[in-house]
């Protein structure tokens, strides 16, 4: 997550001279809507370099095996959940290290969340910190496991 | 067909995909499930995961781009999304009880009603000036750049867009879809918002809405890698590349193309689900 610059310090900046809650130290919502945006592109950058390196490394060893997703049968083997995820990535299992790729993607949009509620936060806006941390809780009961289909 | 073959293919037709999503508006990612399934024989359920993963990748990339222009109204997006994340865990737990050729058919009409709304012509409204109770309760109510300085608007019918937003967040989640065009109808057509607010805050909602049953469908076995790669790399470059070209492309005529292989493909879904050839 990108951290902003704290609030410059040294006697010469103009803004040291100001009450901590004056507009030029406040997380305004253009100040915050920039941080979501570096963060978008650096999340889905990274996750798609990751897909990339997994995939690379997929056709490398298994170019010439055949397969058929006609019949769905589930993916198992550990790939449906992060922490088998993170244990394949260990042993540079190449459908680990795209899948890990996936979860960074599915963890962005979930970041900008988090972001958000930080900057509700420091604008000490009440309502929109209940209302961020409500979508919050969704996302991290979807991304758990803990919401079966079965 | 060897691994070689069918992920080049795959990352073929979703960079096609993308790079037609972002030349119309319409989004790569409401071809993807018919063209996994139609062309390539995938389960459908492989391809919903996958074309979900690449709606998430397209839509955070583009609202980087948004959000730094002043046109998504944030709050309007974080309350909109308790709808569009609750509907799209629902549409998640719902596509795992239900025959494969009943959400074939669901596809099938979502893709006729995208391809009508393409081809309807659209107009902006004038900005409400008052707005309902629940938006200045829930200070919803904003500005805009414009050319000649910053114009205000207020948001109306809140309750009802929130609703609205309900059943986009159930076919997003249903479909793998971002139903992005259900979002902008919500918030163009009941909210009364500007329509450059309402396509930016729908497309940086459509992100945070395929997460919440993203995680659902990876626990659920949905999300296979070896096709997700592919349809995700494709779509997010093809998508990158389209934004790039938007200017000078001829849009009119591509809207008309793309919807109009929108139109065979429902036709062909609406068969092949009601015939349980999916």
């Amino acid at each position: 997550m990108t951290v902003p610059p704290s609030p410059p310090t040294t006697p010469s900046s103009p803004a040291s001279h100001l009450p901590p809650d004056h507009p030029a130290h406040a997380w305004t919502d253009e100040r915050v809507e920039h941080g979501v945006g570096n963060l978008l592109r650096i999340g889905v950058l990274l996750a798609a370099a990751v897909t990339l390196v997994g995939g690379t490394l997929y056709l490398l060893q298994s170019a010439w095996t055949t397969h058929s997703y006609r019949v769905f049968q589930g993916v198992t083997d550990g790939l449906n959940s992060i922490s088998g995820i993170l244990r394949g990535v260990g042993i540079f299992d190449s459908r680990a290290i795209i899948q890990l790729g996936i979860v960074l993607l599915i963890a962005t949009p979930v970041a900008r969340v988090a972001l958000s509620l930080l900057g509700f936060f420091r604008q000490r806006d009440r309502t929109y910190m209940v209302i961020t941390t409500i979508v919050l809780i969704i996302l991290l009961l979807g991304l758990s496991g803990k919401i079966r289909t079965h | 067909m060897t691994a070689l073959t069918i992920t080049s293919l795959i990352a073929i037709g979703s960079f096609a995909a993308g790079l037609l999503g972002a030349l119309t508006g319409l989004g790569g990612g409401i071809i993807i499930v018919p063209l996994l399934t139609l062309v390539f024989h995938v389960d459908i359920r492989y391809a919903i995961g996958a074309s979900l993963v690449s709606v998430i990748a397209t839509s955070s990339g583009a609202a980087a781009a948004y959000v730094k222009q002043g046109f998504t109204n944030i709050r309007i997006g974080m309350l909109l999304e308790v709808a569009t994340t609750c509907g799209a865990i629902a549409g998640a737990l719902i596509a795992a009880h239900i025959p494969t050729g009943a959400i074939a058919v669901i596809f099938g009409l979502v893709l006729l009603y995208s391809a009508y709304r393409s081809f309807k012509r659209q107009e902006d409204h004038l900005p409400a000036d008052q707005g309902d109770r629940w938006a200045q309760r829930l200070r919803l109510n904003s500005t805009f750049p414009t050319p000649t300085g910053k114009q205000a608007y207020a948001v109306e019918n809140v309750p009802a867009g929130f609703v609205m937003m309900i059943g986009a967040g159930i076919l997003s989640g249903l479909l793998g879809i971002g139903s992005g065009v259900l979002k902008v109808l919500a918030m163009d057509q009941a909210m009364r918002l500007p329509f450059k607010v309402s396509t930016t805050t729908s497309n940086f909602m459509i992100g945070v809405t395929a997460a919440a049953s993203a995680g659902v469908y990876l626990h659920a076995g949905y999300i296979e890698p070896t096709i997700a790669f592919p349809v995700m790399l494709g779509v997010l470059s093809g998508a990158l590349l389209g934004a790039h070209f938007l200017a000078s492309a001829n849009t009119k005529r591509l809207r008309q193309l793309f919807a109009t292989v929108i139109v065979v493909l429902a036709v062909e879904m609406l068969y092949k689900g009601a015939t349980g050839g999916l």
